[in-house]
Parts: structure tokens; sequence; C-alpha cells
């Protein structure tokens, strides 16, 4: 994989929400949601758990419909088979004694949607031997799956997502269980194939710290709402404030950012760590139930 | 040498026709069982593969009953069964085994009845015992023809679903994304499973139809890390199995 494509014309949206809002039993969980994202961008989609990081990939990848609002991929509504977009979901769980080297996977990723049994052939091998170089994955190329670390099996993953040349990457919280070093490998892996290949890649994340380096722009969620722009134009107390619906500060520490959003404005965020649940009755006696 | 081969093997083995039948329609459903069955251990439907060959017994003991080839009671309810699990259309591992045994509860209860009215009646008093344990010297050439064509439909159904039912297999999501549609082919690959499973209760009978289901799979897994050759060992493993047990069998009876 040393070939890099040009950006396609300037900066090619390759994805486009507009105005997605989608219901689940009763509670609204995206509301008016627009972003795009362009072609050799790193774009980072940023929220605490159940902002609705996941469903907004579900939307895009057809596995959910949104009840209002619609998604353009490559400027055209999504098409129910979408070969432009490579997604690697959350939490891939493989058991040790699946029976698939690390180079079997990287193969589904080229025909693993088609019909009928795989012949081997030298251009299929070349194919998924350059895409595990392009990851850093050929020391580990034949080892089995579930025997992968964590951030060996992203690589994988990724390369599996990349090798059907998609026109977006969606990686749904790929640093999740990483340790910082493999962390830093899987971002700057990211930001080289995004440069080189000039695909859009869209990756969620709890916490943006470890993306700031590579990340172009980011999506930032707050109760079902988004706000979009470079990291400077969003990460700011006034965006995020209103976007929370209440008092927001953002602090930077170092080369680090914390957002503290406090559960109600200006009460908990002055005061040192103090938990974000409310107070639950302490019972003598009895272990407090506060942490759920 | 020549003297220790007569101990182990009884004479009579090589030229007797039932075993010749045998070990032909033992080769062919321990390597059915063993292609899907390797998917049954990689999608953790274990649980599934047992309850269709207990609901298959329910067909086989009816079979019996009104004077029917029991492998068509047998395919006909585990076909049915793996059909009504599937239209519970549940796709979490939980829920799905809830399917699996709403529908393997109901079919014990009605396979119970069955093998008592099999027992009581005098016409089929054998076949209680051939339900469970099959009865693979009693096969006879109409039912090798049918075993075998039946075979070949499992083998080349998971043939032609090997790509994305390996896909799904691993993760649901990644197949979805995909545009796999991932219920259609949960539900083939089940109907594959129900016939393979049927397959092996006429042989070796509903009870242990699991063991050469899961066993040689499960072993294979091990021992190698491509799935071709996972199905290869677990072909391997059923076929010789089958026939050691063929010619335990042989001997015990001789």
């Amino acid at each position: 994989m040393t070939e890099s494509q040009p950006p396609d014309e300037g900066s090619e949206e390759v994805l486009a929400l507009d105005g997605i809002t989608v219901w689940l039993s009763g509670r609204e969980v995206l509301h008016d949601v627009c972003f795009s994202v362009r072609a050799g961008e790193f774009t980072g989609l940023i929220g605490s758990n159940g902002a609705g990081k996941t469903t907004i990939f579900r939307v895009v990848l057809g596995l959910q419909a949104p009840s209002s609002g619609r998604v353009l991929v490559a400027g055209r509504p999504r098409p129910r088979r979408n070969r432009l977009i490579g997604y690697v979901p959350q939490k891939v769980l493989l058991d040790p004694d699946v029976p698939l080297r690390a180079r079997d996977l990287v193969a589904l990723g080229i025909d693993g949607h088609r019909l009928g049994i795989p012949l081997p052939s030298e251009g299929r091998r070349r194919l998924v031997d350059g895409m595990l170089a392009a990851v850093d994955a050929e020391g580990f190329a034949n080892a089995r799956v579930g025997s992968l670390s964590g951030g060996e099996l992203q690589r994988v993953l990724i390369a599996h997502a990349l090798i059907g040349r998609p026109r977006l990457l969606l990686l749904d919280e790929p640093l999740a269980n990483l340790d910082i070093a493999s962390e830093q490998e899987v971002v700057s892996l990211l930001a080289r194939i995004t440069a080189q290949h000039g695909i859009a890649v869209l990756i969620s994340a709890h916490d943006m710290n470890p993306l700031l380096p590579a990340m172009d722009r980011i999506v930032y969620l707050a109760g079902g709402k988004a706000a979009s722009g470079t990291t400077q134009e969003v990460v700011r107390e006034d965006v995020l404030s209103e976007l929370y619906g209440r008092q927001v500060d953002v602090l930077q520490v170092r080369d680090r950012i914390l957002v503290v959003a406090g559960s109600d404005a200006g009460v908990h965020h002055d005061e040192e760590a103090k938990p974000e649940y409310p107070d639950y009755p302490v019972y003598p006696g009895r272990r407090s139930q506060a942490g759920s | 040498m020549t003297g220790l081969l007569q101990d182990v093997i009884e004479p009579g083995f090589f030229s007797s026709e039932p075993v010749h039948v045998a070990l032909v329609v033992g080769a062919v459903v321990a390597l059915v069982s063993a292609v899907v069955g390797v998917f049954t251990v990689l999608r953790g439907q274990s649980f599934a593969g047992h309850a269709l060959g207990d609901v298959g017994t329910t067909g086989g003991s009816g079979a019996f009953l009104v004077g029917v080839n029991p492998l068509w009671g047998f395919v006909t309810a585990a076909v049915v069964g793996a059909g009504i699990m599937e239209l519970f259309g549940i796709r979490r591992q939980r829920g799905r085994d809830l399917a699996t045994g709403i529908v393997l509860g109901g079919a014990l209860g009605v396979a119970a009845l069955f093998l008592y009215l099999d027992s009581n009646s005098v016409n089929t008093t054998g076949a209680t015992f051939t339900v469970l344990f099959g009865s693979i010297f009693a096969i006879n050439q109409s039912t090798v023809a049918v075993v075998v064509l039946m075979s070949l439909l499992a083998l080349v159904t998971i043939g032609v679903l090997y790509r994305p039912l390996l896909l799904s297999s691993l993760n649901v999501d990644m197949a979805c994304a995909r545009g796999v549609p991932v219920r259609t082919l949960g539900g083939l690959y089940l109907l594959a499973m129900a016939v393979a499973v049927s397959l092996s209760c006429i042989t070796i009978g509903a009870i242990l139809s699991t063991a050469l289901l899961i066993g040689p799979a499960a072993g294979a897994l091990r021992l190698t890390k491509r799935p071709g050759l996972a199905m290869a060992w677990a072909a391997l493993i059923g076929v010789a199995s089958s026939w050691l047990g063929i010619l335990l069998a042989y001997d015990s009876y001789y």
C-alpha cells in the first residue's frame, strides 16, 4: 500500500448527515444532528457513553432508519449495500479457538459478503500482504485472531475494513480497552492512512485527548445534539455549554483538554472531584448503592 | 499380525452387506456433521444442534406409529422445529437459546407420548430403541440414496454460504455493515443443521447425534487455525470414530 491517492477535488464531502433525528422506544436519542465528513480528513465523534455515537454509526450504515433527516454518502442517498463504507465495530470478541489467522480475517474484507468458497490466488495473497504491511501487522499475520492483543486486533480489523477500498472508514470506540502506547499507535496509523489514501475517517471516542494530535475536525455529541467544526471552534465553553444546556468548563492542562460538565449549572465543577450523580442516602452499617 | 487383525476384526466383517452400508452411511453422515458442526461451534449454537436432534425424535417416533420411513419423520420434524425457532426471530444469544428451549420443551413432550405409544404397539416394539440409538445396520438401499442426496444438499448449502456465514459467525455487526442478510443466512444455516442432525439420528440415534455434530468439530478447532482445515480434521475424526463404532458394534454382536 505504498501508492497514495490524491484527495478528490479539494475536500469532497464523503458523508453528510442532514437533520438526523432518531427516536428509540419513546426517547429522542438524536436531535437534528447535522455534520459532514470530508475526504482526507480525520474526524472525531466525541461524546460520553449513551450520547448517541453508536446510533449515528448505525444510521450511517443503514442499520437504523432515522425518524427524520437524511444521510448522503458521496453526495447520494446511501444504497442498501454500501461498499463505500468500511466499518470497525465496537468490542469485537473472538474466542481463542476461532480457526482463523489474521490474514484470513483481512481477506474476508475483500469478499466476505460474496457467496461461495474463496479460491486461493496470487493476486489475493499480494493484496492481503500489502494491507497487512500498511497497518504494521506482518509480524502476526499468521497468528490466530483470538490470540491477538487488543491493539493488534484493532489493526487487523482496520485492514479488514480498508481492503475493500472504501471512501469512508467508520471506527466505533477503537481505543476502548487499549493502553496508552497502543492508543497512540492506532491513532497515528489512522492519521497516516487518512492522508495516504485520501479517505475520510470518522472515529468515535468518549475521550478526545488521544485523538487531539490527529483530529482535523470534531463532532461533539451531548444529549443527542451535535456541534461540529475544528477543535478550536467546538471545544469552547460557550459552544459546549449551549450543547449540554448547562454551564460547562473547558480546562487546558498541558496538552490535555478536560471538559467538566456538572450535573446542575455551576454546582459541582468548582468543587474538587465531586461525583456527578445526585446524593444517595447512605445507611449506616450498609454499603452505599450509589455506584449505579 | 494377521492373527491380531483377526482378533480385532471378527470374520465376515468385510463381506457383510449391512456392514458395507453402515460404513458408507456412517462416513457420509460423519462428514456432513463435521462440516456443519464447525459452524455450529463457531456460532455458539450447540444447544440448537442438540435440540434439533430431540425435536427430530418427535418425528422419528411418530413415523413408526404411522408406518413411514423414520428418516422422513426425523427430517420433517427437525426442519419444522428449525423453522419455528427462526420464527421467534431473536438474534441475541440468550434469546436464541430461549426460543430453542421453548421448541425443545414442546417437542420432547410429544416425543415421550409417541415413544410410549410405540412401545405399547405390537408392530413397533423396537422403535424406542431404534429412535434413540439409531439402527445403522438396518438401513435399506433406498434410504442410502436419500441419505447421500440430503448430505449433498447440506454440504452444498454450507459451501454456497461459506464466506458470509464465516463473517457473520465472527461478528454480526461486521456482516450487517457489508449488507449480508444475517437473518436469512442464519435461517438457512439452521435448516442445513436440521438435515445434518436428522441424518445422524437414523444412524447413531437422537441421543448421540449431538456428539457427532459437536465433538469432532470442537476437537478440530484446537488442531488448526484455518476453517477449511478444521472441517477436514473434524471429518477425519468423525469418520474414524464412526467406523470404529461400527467395528466395535459388529465385534460385540458376533
